[in-house]
Order: structure tokens, then C-alpha cells, then sequence
């Protein structure tokens, strides 16, 4: 009984890991860019598809290859943004309005993405074996890569949370965060501040979509369920709340390996319960303002 | 007949009280001046008071009724209605439109669309917008625009009239201008709550003055009272010299 | 304005429209299979396109889940489609829809609007598995079979939800109700202030919507016979009707119409040919009309009329 509960716990925390990640990324997006991407989940799929070619084509293995796909998602998303939203936040006569305009753009950057991923790779499922063996940790046993994808999921969130609290670049950000405007005028380059953001959070992405790739099965319409994930969790934790994200994402990490557990297949279904009860009771989530 | 009174209200953001504990009352017929410094909590009382906000303690009666909790369109529907500090005309709809949305909706019976424009060109008439009637609300100088938001209001056939700085950003001349509509309202009947920076416009207008300072309310008289208090001078007015001119 | 051509213009166009519904009333005695069955298709995206901008249009809230209102629809279609006749059916499954959107409606729309966008992207989805998993492991099926009817029927039909759904978005548009609900997209604020009722309308607006969706997948599930959950919820659904509509153009009524009008023929025309290309396209066209067409075509034909009205009339 203990072992079980052992086992669905970490179980939990593993895939918790990989939604703080990518929630963190989304609400990077969302609450300092004012972007709410909704094809967020396709920057997830391409880190676990160039993931994938480098490692199939190259040998490359994963850990190391992050050092070719992270900047690689990065660059995508801050180009991106240079060349679509940044255009966009000028020509909105509000920050309503560009919201509205940014998420609709998303919307078509959605299709865009996922029909450049199967003219690249194909539709069928793909997937690598890396580091497999299991580990035993008190009696149960657990694939090492999915130990591996917790530690990093900790380790990334840690030294994000340093980022943003101690360096100059992460007082830019926060600044940017509350107030464009006033930040601008405080000396903050926000143009460059704001397309760092959204780069960073497509490169977090695209980091949750590598370790999602090295414990599962991929394929090009893969994305669509992450980003609903992401945007449960950031509703959870709070919009605008990065700690928050990064909290929520591991707590719904766990409901879904609880839920999985009782009964398999209901794991999206239990979030869109928890986001409906969120919407009754406490919309600004837990850490929200 | 007290036609708004509040007690205790209150209202915080975060741990900052923006109304602390106020009561007030208003006479049906009566022009109230509502001042205070920047910050002093005067557009909150107003968002309480037609519940944009909710406070978080103390009780408003309309007419002998708690309104407390109720929401926006129910206290227009009952006879309140307000302008906004910062203008929310309808930007693209005609100056026509916006006036016509107030006679459907607000305390009018059932109007047929033709009975309903004729009102609104009536209002147009009354508050001096009848020429720009087709123009888009956003192409309206922001006198102008004011105007149209006094308009809407009164199309909504109110008994209480809120009026958040419609005097803010107008040259002497438009300010005058404004003075005269308001003696146009009141005597129509209406009862106005007015706040303004404009001290001209509030010693003119007004029966009674109510000051707030820091979300409470620090003194409450007739123009002649509230420039001769030292509390007010000190904290709002300044050389007893500039005031009451 | 020119007193001609202002008499002109009142003729014509009413007398076009006329004719072009005469033509579309009686095209399955002349027309081909083919056509018919491609009318059809445009008649369900023009449908799904104008609903969508009955809600969506005036008040700025995007929707993002025709598909989940749609879907509804053809499962109704297939659980009922043995047991009642057809235009129950279509009643049932339009109400099914609204029930749905009545209840996504009280959830959300008290709330910003961000909070309505995140859930309606989510339905589909959502839908998908909640229905999956209850096939699966409650009822022991995962496909059903839909009773058919013929193509002239479904075409029929969906003409017929087509005419009421333009004639139902004209009426909205041209009421009190109409008005209310752009004073909604203009300033939320300022119209409950001034006595509308804005959430009850925006619920009672997006559940009509959803009606006629829920209309036409009832009547499209009889064409494809066989359905399973991916078919019925598929994510592409939702974003064909936005397209559509920004690229025609919320404004105007004609606006969705025409862009569903040309969005379907093309569709029908790129998939033959390049299959896996077309999604790509529309998604470029998308960022494009979102960056460079913010009132869609119509806006761009309007401009453009008044450029060269302009011009004839050198003393205006």
C-alpha cells in the first residue's frame, strides 16, 4: 500500500516537473509579454522533435544536445516575437486589444507550426530509447530518464527563481512584468526585455518538450494537450504569479497521477474539473492577484 | 427625503483603505461637491456607490433601499446614473448610439426604436451635441465627449446624477459651458453629486460639500463652511486667499 | 451621395441576392453531384462562420470552441439519429449545443475575458476525452454509425439553417439587443452602467450561437455516416470559423459569409492538391489578416469604395 502511494506521488512529481517547466515558460509569455500563446504546446513539440533528430540522425544524447535545441527554441521564439508581436504592440490601440490580436496570431502560428512539424518529420509517432533502465527507489521502481527529467525540472526552476530574484536582467523582467511603460521609463530596454521573455519561455518549452521525448512517444499533434495543461496550471497558480505556475504545475502533476491512477484515461478530464471549480470559487488562483 | 445615504462604508485594496468607515447622505434635490485631494478615495466612493466595486463593509441605501452588493445595471435601472473620470463613451458607435442604448436600457418603459430616437435628440438637444449626431463618439473633442457621457446618463432617466470631473481638461470657456448644463439639470430636478477640482465650479453649484482625505471623510458643510475650515485649507485648498474665487 | 446611384444600389443588390437564392434552391435538379455535395460543406461553414460572429463580432469575446458546439451536434445526431426523425434531431442537437454553451457561459463569462478564450480552447479537447473515456469504458463503443439520408436532403437542410442564421444575425444585429452587445466590445463598463444587463446577455447571445452550430453537426453527421469522438471534435473546426470570419470581416454581416464562402472553396481546392500543405497556408493567411487586415476584406473593399466614390465626387 505504501510502495503504491510511493509510487504514484513521484509518479506525480515527475510529470509535475515537466508542467512547472512549461507552465513557468507560458506565464513568462503571458504575464510579461502579454502574449497568451496558445501554441505553446508546438514550441513543446519542436524541443522534443529536434530532440529527437539529433539524437536519431546524430547520436547526440539529449542532455547534451540541449546545448544545440535550447538556443536553437529560444532564437525561434525571440525572432518571433521581433518580427509578429513587437509589430503588433505597436500598431494595438490597447493592451485589450493586443491581447486579443497576439492570442488570434497564436492561433494561426498553432497550425503553421504543427504542419511545418509533419512536412519535417511525417505524422506517425516517433520515439528513442535513452537511459530506460530502472531505478529502485524504496521498492519501486522508476525509469532513470524520468528521474533525471524531475532533477532537471527542479534544477531549471531553481535557477530560474534565482534569475529573476537576484540579477539585474531578472529585476528588468519583473519591472517589465508590472509595468511596461514606467519600466521603459526607468531605463528598461522593454522592446528587447519583452522579446527576451517570450524567448526564454519558448525555450522553456521547448526544454519540457526534450525531457518530455526522452519518457514518451511523440508526435506532431502532441501539442495541443500541453498547452491546455500549461493554461490550467497557469489559472491555478495564479495569472501573472510565476511562482505560482511553477507551484501549480507540480500540484497538478500529482492530481493526475492520482487520477490516472483510479482511472486511467481521465487525467485531461480532472483538470478541466479543477479549472471549472477554479472559475467557481477562486479564479485569481492560488498565488493571483 | 434622503435619496442615497451610506454608513461605515468601506473599502480597501490590498492592505490600503481607499474609504475608510464613511457616512454620508444626500437630500433628493440637492447639488453635493465631493472633494479632496488626489488619492483621497472620491472616484471609489463613487464605484461603490454605483457598484462598480462592492465595499467590503458598511451599508448604501437608495431610497430607502440597500443597494449594497447590487449590480451596475440593476442600480441604473433604479435611478442612478454616473460619468466616469476617465471618459467610457462608445468609441465607435454615432454619438446617436450611445444615447439611444441609455433610453433602451435604462428607466424608460418599453420604447419603440422610432419613439426612442426622438428622446435621444431631444437629450441631444438639451445637453448642445445635436449637430455631431452621426459622428463617430471617438472623432468628439473630449468636452465634447464629456457632454455625450452626461447625455447617456441622463437618457437613462435618472433621479441621481454622479458626475466624476466632467470639468478636468476644459479650457474656461467649456468649463462655463459645463456650469450651465448642471444648473440645466438641477433645475430639470435632478439630484447631482459632483466631484471637481474645479473649486469655481464647486462654490458656484453646490448646496453642500463633503471632503474627503485619505479615504475619510474629514469635514462636510456648506461652500462657506468647508473654505473657511482650517482642516480643509490645510490639507486641500491652501492660502485661504485662493479659495472661493 | 448621388441620387442615381443611391436608387441603384437599393435595387440591385437585394435583386442579386434574390436571384443567387434562386439558384441555390433549385441546384440539385441541375447541378452536380459534386457541387451539391461542395455547396453543402460552404453552407455549414457560413453557418458556423455567422454564429460565431453573432458572439465573437460585436463584443471582442473570441470564442474558441465551435468545434465542441459543433461536435455536440453530430453526437446527438448519432445517438438519437435511429430514434427520432431527422428534424428533431437537428432541434435536439441545437439545444444540446446551447445547454453546453449556457453552461460554459455562466462559468466564464462573469469572469475577463481571457478566462472565456482559455476555456473555449480547452473544450474541444476536453470534450474529446471526457467522451472517449465514457465510449470506451461505459458504453463499449467507441464509433457510431448515423442513419444517412440523401445528399439533396443535407443540402436542403443546411440551406435552410443557413437562411435562418443570416435572418437571425440580421435581426440581432439591427436591435436594441444588437446594439447592447457592440456597447459590450466598445466599453464593458460604461454599458452596464448604463442599464445592460451585460452577463445574461452575453450567455443568452453565445448560447444562440451555439444553437445553430449544434444545428449543423446534427445535419453533417448523416453525411459521414460514421463518427467516433476525433472525428466529431476536431480541433481544426474551431480555427476554420475564426479564420474565416477575420479575414471577411467582423463588421459587416456579408463579412463572414464571403470569407467562408472563398475559405471553403479553397480549402476544397488546396486539399486535393496539397494535402499537406493547406493547414500551413491558412495559417499564414491567418497571422497575415490578423497583422495587416484588422477589419478583414470587408474593411479593405469599404476603404477602397470610399477612395474611389472619393474621387467621382471632386465636390464632397
Amino acid at each position: 500500500m505504501i510502495v503504491t502511494l510511493l509510487d504514484v506521488l513521484i509518479a506525480g512529481l515527475l510529470m509535475g516537473g515537466i508542467y512547472a517547466l512549461i507552465a513557468v515558460g507560458l506565464s513568462l509569455q503571458y504575464g510579461v509579454a502579454r502574449v497568451l500563446n496558445i501554441a505553446h504546446g508546438e514550441f513543446i513539440m519542436l524541443g522534443a522533435f529536434i530532440t529527437w533528430s539529433l539524437y536519431t540522425f546524430f547520436g547526440i544524447i539529449p542532455l547534451v544536445s540541449l546545448a544545440v535545441s535550447s538556443p536553437l527554441v529560444f532564437t525561434i521564439g525571440f525572432i518571433l516575437y521581433r518580427i509578429l508581436f513587437a509589430r503588433l504592440r505597436t500598431s494595438s490601440p490597447s493592451v485589450a486589444a493586443f491581447e486579443g490580436k497576439s492570442m488570434l496570431a497564436c492561433f494561426g502560428l498553432l497550425f503553421m507550426i504543427q504542419n511545418i512539424a509533419i512536412l519535417l518529420w511525417g505524422a506517425e509517432m516517433k520515439g528513442y530509447s535513452y537511459l530506460a533502465f530502472p531505478v529502485d527507489i524504496g521498492g519501486a521502481k522508476f525509469a532513470a530518464n524520468r528521474l533525471i527529467t524531475l532533477g532537471f525540472a527542479i534544477v531549471f526552476g531553481s535557477v530560474f527563481y534565482l534569475l529573476l530574484a537576484r540579477t539585474r536582467i531578472g529585476k528588468a523582467i519583473r519591472a517589465a512584468a508590472q509595468d511596461p511603460v514606467a519600466a521603459g521609463l526607468m531605463g528598461v530596454n522593454i522592446s528587447w526585455v519583452l522579446a527576451l521573455c517570450f524567448g526564454l519561455g519558448a525555450m522553456m518549452a521547448g526544454l519540457g518538450g526534450t525531457l518530455v521525448s526522452m519518457s514518451y512517444q511523440i508526435q506532431p499533434t502532441m501539442g495541443l494537450e500541453y498547452t491546455m495543461i500549461a493554461l490550467i496550471v497557469l489559472v491555478l497558480g495564479g495569472l501573472g504569479s510565476i511562482p505560482g505556475s511553477f507551484i501549480g504545475g507540480f500540484l497538478l502533476g500529482l492530481v493526475g497521477s492520482i487520477v490516472t491512477y483510479v482511472q486511467p484515461g481521465l487525467a485531461l478530464v480532472a483538470y478541466y474539473v479543477i479549472f471549472m471549480l477554479l472559475l467557481l470559487a477562486k479564479p485569481t488562483g492560488l498565488l493571483g492577484r | 427625503m434622503r435619496i442615497l445615504e451610506g454608513s461605515g462604508v468601506t473599502k480597501y485594496f490590498g492592505g490600503l483603505a481607499a474609504v475608510s468607515d464613511v457616512d454620508f447622505h444626500v437630500e433628493q434635490g440637492e447639488v453635493v461637491g465631493l472633494i479632496g485631494p488626489n488619492g483621497a478615495g472620491k472616484t471609489t466612493l463613487f464605484n461603490l456607490i454605483s457598484a462598480a466595486l462592492s465595499p467590503k463593509s458598511g451599508t448604501i441605501r437608495f431610497k430607502g433601499i440597500d443597494i449594497t452588493g447590487f449590480k451596475p445595471y440593476k442600480i441604473c435601472r433604479m435611478g442612478v446614473a454616473r460619468t466616469f473620470q476617465t471618459v467610457k463613451v462608445f468609441p465607435n458607435m454615432p454619438v446617436l448610439q450611445n444615447v439611444i442604448l441609455g433610453i433602451y436600457f435604462g428607466r424608460s418603459p418599453r420604447v419603440s426604436s422610432s419613439e426612442a430616437s426622438k428622446s435621444a435628440l431631444e437629450i441631444l438637444e438639451f445637453v448642445g451635441l445635436s449637430r455631431m449626431k452621426d459622428a463617430a463618439a471617438r472623432d468628439l473633442t473630449l468636452a465634447n465627449q464629456k457632454r455625450l457621457e452626461v447625455a447617456r446618463a441622463l437618457a437613462a432617466h435618472p433621479e441621481l446624477l454622479l458626475l466624476d470631473e466632467i470639468m478636468a481638461g476644459l479650457n474656461p470657456t467649456e468649463v462655463a459651458e459645463a456650469m450651465e448644463l448642471i444648473i440645466r439639470i438641477r433645475k430639470k430636478g435632478m439630484t447631482i453629486i459632483m466631484i471637481e477640482h474645479v473649486m469655481k465650479a464647486i462654490m458656484k453649484l453646490c448646496d453642500r460639500i463633503m471632503v474627503l482625505h485619505h479615504g475619510r471623510k474629514i469635514a462636510e458643510g456648506t461652500p462657506q463652511e468647508i473654505v473657511n475650515s482650517e482642516k480643509v485649507i490645510k490639507v486641500y485648498l491652501g492660502e485661504r486667499s485662493h479659495a472661493g474665487r | 451621395m448621388n441620387l442615381p446611384k443611391a436608387i441603384s444600389t437599393k435595387r440591385i443588390v437585394p435583386g442579386l441576392l434574390v436571384l443567387l437564392l434562386l439558384l441555390l434552391a433549385f441546384s440539385p435538379l441541375y447541378a452536380t453531384r459534386y457541387a451539391v455535395i461542395l455547396l453543402t460543406s460552404i453552407f455549414m461553414f457560413i453557418v458556423l462562420t455567422v454564429s460565431w460572429t453573432v458572439f465573437s463580432g460585436p463584443t471582442g469575446y473570441v470564442s474558441l470552441a465551435p468545434a465542441a458546439f459543433f461536435g455536440a451536434g453530430v453526437y446527438t445526431s448519432a445517438l438519437l439519429g435511429f430514434v427520432l426523425p431527422l428534424p428533431a434531431v437537428i432541434l435536439i442537437g441545437g439545444l444540446a449545443s446551447s445547454c453546453l454553451a449556457l453552461v460554459v457561459g455562466a462559468l466564464t463569462l462573469r469572469l475577463r475575458g481571457i478566462y472565456f478564450v482559455m476555456f473555449t480552447f480547452g473544450l474541444v479537447e476536453f470534450l474529446l476525452h471526457f467522451v472517449l473515456w465514457w465510449e470506451v469504458n461505459i458504453t463499449g463503443t467507441t464509433g457510431r454509425v448515423v442513419p444517412t439520408v440523401g445528399n439533396t436532403v443535407v443540402y436542403y437542410l443546411m440551406l435552410t439553417v443557413l437562411l435562418i442564421v443570416i435572418l437571425a444575425a440580421y435581426l440581432i444585429k439591427h436591435s436594441r439587443y444588437g446594439l447592447a452587445l457592440q456597447s459590450i466590445g466598445e466599453c464593458e463598463e460604461a454599458a452596464a452602467h448604463t442599464g445592460v444587463h451585460v452577463t445574461a446577455l452575453k450567455i443568452t447571445t453565445f448560447a444562440l450561437s451555439a444553437f445553430f452550430m449544434g444545428a449543423a453537426g446534427a445535419i453533417m453527421a448523416t453525411r459521414w455516416t460514421y463518427i467516433d469522438p476525433r472525428i466529431a471534435f476536431n480541433p481544426v473546426l474551431s480555427f476554420l470559423p475564426v479564420l474565416m470570419a477575420i479575414f471577411g470581416g467582423t463588421g459587416q454581416l456579408y463579412g463572414p459569409v464571403i470569407g467562408a464562402a472563398i475559405f471553403t472553396y479553397l480549402e476544397e481546392f488546396l486539399i486535393t492538391r496539397f494535402p499537406y500543405y493547406y493547414m500551413l497556408i491558412f495559417g499564414i493567411i491567418m497571422v497575415f489578416a490578423i497583422m495587416y487586415l484588422p477589419e478583414g476584406l470587408v474593411g479593405v473593399t469599404q476603404k477602397l469604395w470610399k477612395r474611389i466614390s472619393r474621387g467621382k465626387h471632386a465636390d464632397s
